[in-house]
């Protein structure tokens, strides 16, 4: 086994798809944390379904780069769902549910008619699910990876206090004079840009796995927030890690091995917790 | 002057004012309790005093050397913190964010302060313990730990006795005393009246005439005739 891993390990793509993996698997969980809390567990889900769309524009622009339009319309569409907060008039579930149905129903149309390529389902299924372009990762896309997920970590450690204050307490941060409606912003801009990397790990459908499962993982066990920002962050790397090793060993895909490990992790994580508390 | 006055303030949403004309001034040490029915205003009051939201016209006035964030806070819970994953300590000291100015991390004299607060409360035994695992009464008092490390001066109450059962309510209503005879202005809002004429010294009725005076000028106006029948019928 650890032959065959070797052996697999000396290419670079199997690399970049490590490194590449475990960065966005670490992003996502320090966000997802604040998302589940402020009932935005379907953001990721809503989210890569707009990129989805985006996605389908590009292609038939035929954009050679299609970032430049993916990553402005998410950016746009997080902080639309965002910005308002928990004062928000359409509550967060039912905004994103609309957004991200309407993002997928309009991305197939126009896969559809202004199709371009003879396997159309194929590549819907791709995108939606991730398919090999973890394995065919330039060494420019491994830096850009790296470069944005070290500053989101830095931003997350440096503005913990008001992530968390703005996350508890929206009303009372801004009576004291926070910027909550800062923060809410920032907090969507990175989610965006953590969703756009993440497509290319796993797909749009399999990104709310990412976020959501490490987090409520670590809640099961832990009792404040920093233990169970630190612990989902620590599991979802892990599982990450084995995902991409389990896929390779395995001949699985990588996303929903991910998912699967992910989806173990909280069996376990939730069975160590009802031990806990039942002594 | 007056810690804070309130000239012609009209309040409302989208300049369509519903409470028209309103003038008080509280002054230091002052227990302001303000009473009214469902929809007669009382939140956008309290919202409108925390510069979480504009008047549609008129002005509040911080006099004494208060500063716009020094009004500590007490919200009505939302059903985010219900099941919220923090531990009491973390959610006193985040009432020192105002402090901390571009500073990311709270330093030591603030933990004190917290530290100091919770244990003014009651709750320093508690400090380790899951919010979400606390009683109601509890809960309360930790977010009004929280509300008093950003002020030294000035605490806004949103009925925080909602929710609570008759003992821990209280209670409650001897610690906001106890607070207000250690120096603390209070601002409540409450629709419980009974309490609020044995507590505070000053009332606003908002509703469909105005009042504000002391405890005695209210309990001899109309409104407050209507509520003493009513107390008396009970008997």
């Amino acid at each position: 086994m650890f032959d065959k891993l070797g052996l697999y390990f000396q290419y670079p793509f199997v690399r970049y798809a490590v490194i590449v993996g475990v960065l966005i698997a670490l992003c996502s969980s320090l966000l997802g944390v604040t998302l589940v809390l402020k009932r935005f567990s379907f953001i990721g889900d809503g989210l890569s379904h707009v990129a989805f769309g985006a996605m389908a524009i590009a292609s038939v622009l035929n954009l050679t780069n299609d970032m430049l339009l993916v990553l402005p319309l998410t950016v746009i569409s997080a902080v639309l769902l965002l910005r308002t907060g928990q004062n928000a008039k359409i509550k967060g579930d039912a905004a994103i549910a609309m957004i991200s149905v309407a993002a997928l129903a309009f991305g197939y149309l126009i896969m559809n008619i202004f199709s371009t390529s003879s396997n159309l389902s194929g590549d819907v299924c791709s995108t939606l699910f991730g398919s090999t372009s973890i394995l065919t990762l330039t060494q420019k896309e491994v830096w850009l990876c790296t470069v944005l997920s070290i500053a989101v970590v830095l931003i997350f450690i440096l503005f913990y206090n008001r992530i968390f204050a703005v996350t508890f307490d929206e009303n009372f941060s801004k009576a004291v004079g926070t910027n909550a409606n800062g923060y809410n912003l920032l907090i969507a801009i990175i989610i965006a840009v953590i969703i756009v990397l993440a497509m290319n790990l796993v797909g749009s459908l399999l990104i709310s796995a990412l976020v959501i499962f490490p987090a409520l993982s670590a809640m099961r066990i832990f009792r404040n927030f920093r233990s169970v920002t630190i612990c989902s962050a620590i599991i979802s790397v892990i599982c990450a890690f084995s995902g991409i090793i389990i896929s390779i060993l395995a001949g699985t895909p990588v996303g929903s091995t991910i998912v699967a490990v992910d989806v173990a992790a909280f069996a376990v994580c939730h069975v160590a917790g009802t031990v806990c508390v039942k002594q | 002057m007056a810690l804070i006055t309130i000239q012609n303030l009209s309040l409302g949403y989208d300049s369509h004012a519903f409470v028209e004309n309103l003038n008080l001034s509280v002054n230091e040490g002052d227990y302001l309790c303000i009473v009214g029915e469902n929809g007669s205003g009382k939140t956008t009051l309290m919202k409108t005093l925390l510069r979480l939201q504009q008047p549609v016209s008129g002005q509040i006035l911080m006099g004494d050397g208060l500063k716009k964030n020094e009004i500590g806070y007490l919200p009505q819970q939302t059903i985010v913190q219900k099941d919220f994953p923090a531990s009491v300590k973390e959610i006193v000291l985040s009432g020192c964010q105002g402090r901390c100015g571009l500073r990311p991390y709270y330093n030591k004299a603030e933990k004190q302060l917290a530290a100091t607060n919770m244990d003014r409360l009651g709750i320093l035994p508690l400090k380790d313990h899951c919010y979400r695992e606390l009683s109601g009464g509890q809960q309360q008092r930790v977010l009004l730990a929280r509300a008093l490390c950003a002020t030294q001066k000035v605490l806004l109450l949103d009925e925080p006795v909602a929710g609570l059962d008759p003992k821990v309510t209280s209670e409650m209503y001897e610690l906001i005393a106890m607070l207000n005879q250690e120096g603390i202005t209070i601002i409540m809002i409450s629709h419980d009246i009974a309490a609020a004429v044995r507590y505070a010294s000053h009332i606003l009725h908002i509703g469909t005439e105005i009042f504000y005076g002391t405890r005695e000028e209210y309990l001899e106006s109309d409104a407050g005739k209507l509520f003493r029948s009513e107390m008396e019928g009970m008997r």
